[in-house]
């Protein structure tokens, strides 16, 4: 085990953030694992995109999942919820369960109810921002028609949107700056109460100001859901994570809590992509 | 070297050919405009109040009208609306959506085929297909002949609008457990809807002056015609065999006729385009 | 900055739901039930083309049996005698549409290239929308416009002149009563510019900026710049839009039969009246009594479509051939 530290200074970090939000209530320190990966491998055609992954995320933690571009963090993220089918050519082999469930026994309808997703590019529906966050409780018929209009304030409230938008719920989404749209994406997945939310680099098409309010929603919402964040933001990961998983070039290096692992990673490789020798 | 380049004769020619070019543009415009200009100058001034609402006459008696056959090409319109729209759309659909491999690949080629297809070929084979069996002309024989002919523009114009709604609309339906038929039906076609819309305004406005498809499936009717199963009028042939005529009132009222069915051509197109246009500065995504 | 989000208690209930969706629930979904509607509908579209290609062939089968091949080169047509023969509607067809090229293709080009590289993009949209509304104008009104106007300026004005001029050529000899091929082909050429004018215009607007910057760069006149570098680059692209145009020409009906005279002959004249397959069927098919007379129209209906089937076919390969090549680049 090495002994080096990086240049992460988590505890400054961490100061900063009790500073902001008060202390984090004590935390089981032996989370239950909500997805437990086996001998996964992933095949777009012939490539072979993850080779034989090996790992259980932990429930109501925030994983995040760093690595250099194109590592196939996620590609990862999409096996989750199955998003991958939606591209021709693609293969997985090994299991992926969820709890104690096989991921490819699940309907996908049903399992995408339980583990929901936000995008890179944030991307509401052409319709009114009510109806976005409407749209979820509608098509899986969670909600009867007088409760709406509650659910849905509840929703944006949880996405720490609605004193912005609580006066113009019938305007487009477009109408919303990039990270107002983000953060409605993140209400309208929370909508459907998944138990996991996947994270796809939510945060990489926005400003510092918007990132700033996101991060502060996951950190909201880390008790309540499983949180699993692809980012290629290190101190973005270290800032949020409980967890962190390092890929590269489709491998799994590393995974350990984030206090570790930035500060004494295992691995070598671990070690050189924090200290910045290559990324 | 003190000569200009390039050297004088190849100005000459720079000039020559632009001009010629702009004179070609020029024609083809000025044609448009005296097309306009004639018909509603000889169309407009033939037109009257009988001619909305009365039946034809006898040759020399005055107050005719072509009520039957506006009537007529409406009912043929809708006919060939609620055959070629549905079968085009959801074609489109299919296309668009859930299609790949060689399938999609032959309903491709054979949708242009169809397209290519001169409208009298239609219209033979629709008076094979339909009138022969029924022994009779029909209001829904022109129907359908007018419905096939919708369906491949309906087709064509729904793929294309259809795949150009970006996919990660498709990928956040999906994502909050929505099927693809709902994604499809709540979230991606209303997002297309202006465009197909548009192509669907478009598609009529084309198929509403067909003449020869209805030759001999609708094939005329001085009268007004019942229901769908007699011979019907329309504008379009009712023009033609006017125009035909030794009449000089014939004439009149084909020219009257020819103004109301360009009218109304041009202004669904017109309008159609500018929902286009107009659809596309407000895009914000 | 504290956020004003609410601590939320822990998501509930989504752990119970079932893993699979029952029957009902599926159907509900309706992804099945989409496919299959969506499936049909395109099914019914190849169904319908096969249908039609069954109907011309099995619905001309007496006339194609009792002529033979020698349907295709007799000049015959005579229902009295139950003798006919496509040859004068063929020549006819042909003739009519080569002509109509023959007048549209440059005008056509000459508009299409001020339209995409001489006019301000401005200008040039609205012109085109124009020139796109011509596109819109039913056959049967060119027709009309074509008996009332364009038929009494060719008498008047136009012929006599030709005449003069070159009187001399058969092609130009003979009365002219106004009905005649080169009326007719008058007409369709202004039918088709349009097609010819718009298809050329977007493939010419297409072509990449370097091409033309590469040239300037060399002094060479806006003239020199589209004739020798942007136009070769689209050529394709604007031949296919002259095999479309020309499959709409073959086609036409109405704006033809209306101007061109319907008399089956062949006359080495322009001036003379004649005859296409799409007219000839469009007058006669209804007065059409005994099987061997709708047959050799059905017959004729088939031809006109095999032919406009494959002017359609190498059009689009052409324009296939254009966007692999500049894949290629």
């Amino acid at each position: 085990m090495a002994t080096t530290t990086t240049p992460f200074d988590l505890k400054k970090l961490h100061r900063a953030r009790s500073a902001r939000f008060g202390d984090p209530e004590p935390v089981d320190p032996t989370p239950e694992p909500q997805f437990t990966v086996e001998d996964m491998n992933f095949f777009y055609g012939d490539f072979h995109a993850l080779h034989d992954l090996n790992l259980k995320l932990p429930q109501m933690r925030v994983t995040g999942l760093i690595g250099p571009s194109g590592c196939g963090k996620s590609t990862f993220l999409r096996t989750l919820n199955r998003m991958y089918e939606t591209v021709p050519k693609t293969r997985v082999t090994g299991k992926i369960l969820l709890d104690d469930t096989d991921v490819s026994d699940f309907s996908p309808t049903l399992l995408r109810r339980r583990v929901g997703m936000v995008f890179q590019k944030p991307s509401p529906f052409p319709k009114s921002i009510f109806d976005n966050i409407a749209y979820g409780l509608k098509v899986n018929n969670l909600c009867r028609h007088k409760d709406l209009k509650n659910r849905v304030a509840e929703c944006l409230q949880r996405a720490a949107l609605w004193d912005e938008v609580k006066d113009k719920l019938h305007e487009s989404a477009f109408s919303l700056s990039g990270g107002q749209q983000q953060r409605l994406c993140i209400a309208r997945a929370l909508a459907v109460e998944p138990e996991v939310l996947l994270l796809d680099e939510p945060c990489s098409a926005l400003d510092p100001i918007a990132t700033a309010k996101i991060e502060d929603l996951i950190f909201d919402l880390r008790r309540s859901c499983t949180i699993i964040i692809v980012t290629h933001n290190m101190l973005q990961a270290a800032r949020i994570s409980d967890y962190v998983g390092f890929f590269l070039q489709g491998k799994l290096i590393e995974f350990d809590a984030a206090k570790k692992m930035f500060q004494f990673p295992s691995n070598k490789l671990t070690e050189d992509y924090i200290t910045g020798r290559f990324g | 070297m003190s000569k200009s380049y390039p050297p004088t004769y190849k100005k000459v020619i720079n000039i020559f050919m632009l001009s010629l070019t702009g004179l070609a543009a020029l024609l083809v415009v000025s044609v448009l405009l005296f097309i306009l200009g004639y018909l509603i100058w000889n169309g407009a001034r033939s037109l009257n109040l009988n001619f909305f609402t009365k039946l034809p006459v006898p040759v020399g008696e005055e107050g005719g009208g072509m009520a039957n056959a506006i009537v007529g090409s409406a009912k043929l319109l809708l006919l060939a609306s609620l055959i070629g729209i549905p079968i085009g759309l959801l074609g489109g659909v299919y296309l668009a959506e859930f299609g790949k491999g060689p399938f999609s690949f032959a309903v491709r080629y054979t949708t242009d085929l169809l397209n290519g297809v001169p409208s009298i070929v239609i219209g033979i084979f629709v008076y094979t297909l339909v009138v022969l069996p029924q022994h009779h002309f029909s209001t829904f024989a022109g129907g359908v002949a007018l419905g096939i002919m919708m369906i491949p523009i309906a087709l064509r114009s729904t793929d294309e609008f259809l795949r150009a709604v970006p996919n990660t609309l498709r990928e956040g339906g999906l994502a909050l457990g929505a099927s693809k038929a709902q994604t499809v039906l709540t979230v991606i076609i209303p997002a297309a809807m202006q465009g197909i819309v548009t192509g669907i305004m478009l598609n009529l406005a084309r198929v509403a002056g067909e003449t020869a498809p209805l030759l001999f499936t609708a094939f005329g009717n001085q009268f007004w015609s019942q229901g769908w199963n007699g011979p019907s009028a329309s504008l379009p042939v009712v023009i033609f065999n006017y125009a035909i005529s030794p009449y000089e009132d014939w004439h009149r009222q084909a020219w009257a006729a020819g103004f109301v069915l360009l009218t109304g051509i041009f202004l669904t197109n017109i309008v159609a385009r500018l929902l286009v246009s107009r659809g596309r500065s407000r895009a914000g995504h | 900055m504290a956020s004003t989000a609410t601590t939320p208690p822990p998501m509930m209930g989504a752990k119970d739901a079932p893993v699979k969706l029952s029957l009902m629930a599926r159907l509900k979904k309706g992804d099945e039930v989409a496919y299959l509607v969506t499936f049909a509908s395109a099914l019914s579209i190849i169904l319908i083309t096969c249908l039609l290609v069954q109907h011309l062939w099995v619905d001309s089968a007496i006339a194609r049996h009792t002529f033979g091949w020698k349907f295709l080169w007799t000049s015959t047509w005579d229902p009295v005698n139950d003798q006919f023969g496509a040859k004068p509607f063929i020549y006819g067809t042909v003739l009519t549409a080569l002509l109509a090229l023959l007048m549209a293709v440059p005008v056509g080009f000459g508009a299409a290239i001020f339209l995409a590289e001489l006019a301000p993009r401005k200008v040039s949209n609205i012109l085109t929308f124009m020139i796109e509304l011509l596109a819109a104008v039913p056959s049967v009104i060119y027709g009309l416009l074509g008996i009332f106007v364009m038929l009494p300026l060719l008498r008047d004005y136009v012929v006599p002149v030709l005449q003069k001029i070159f009187g001399f050529l058969p092609i130009f000899q003979g009365e002219f009563y106004g009905v005649s091929y080169f009326s007719a082909s008058c007409v369709l050429a202004i039918m088709i510019v349009p097609f010819i004018v718009s298809i050329s215009r977007e493939v010419l607007l297409a072509v990449p900026q370097a091409q033309r910057e590469a040239m300037m760069a060399l002094g060479a006149t806006k003239w020199d710049v589209t004739w020798k570098s942007v136009v070769p680059y689209a050529q394709r692209g604007m031949i296919g839009s002259i095999f479309l145009a020309l499959a709409r020409a073959l086609g036409e009906t109405m704006a033809v039969t209306m101007v061109i005279g319907n008399v089956p002959q062949i006359k080495a004249s322009l001036l003379a009246p004649g005859y296409t397959i799409a007219a000839v069927i469009a007058n006669e098919f209804t007065e059409a009594t005994g099987d061997l007379y709708i047959n050799a129209l059905i017959e004729l209906a088939l031809v006109l479509f095999a032919v406009t089937m494959i002017i359609n076919a190498l059009a689009r390969l052409l324009m296939l051939g254009m966007k692999s090549q500049e894949a290629a680049r």
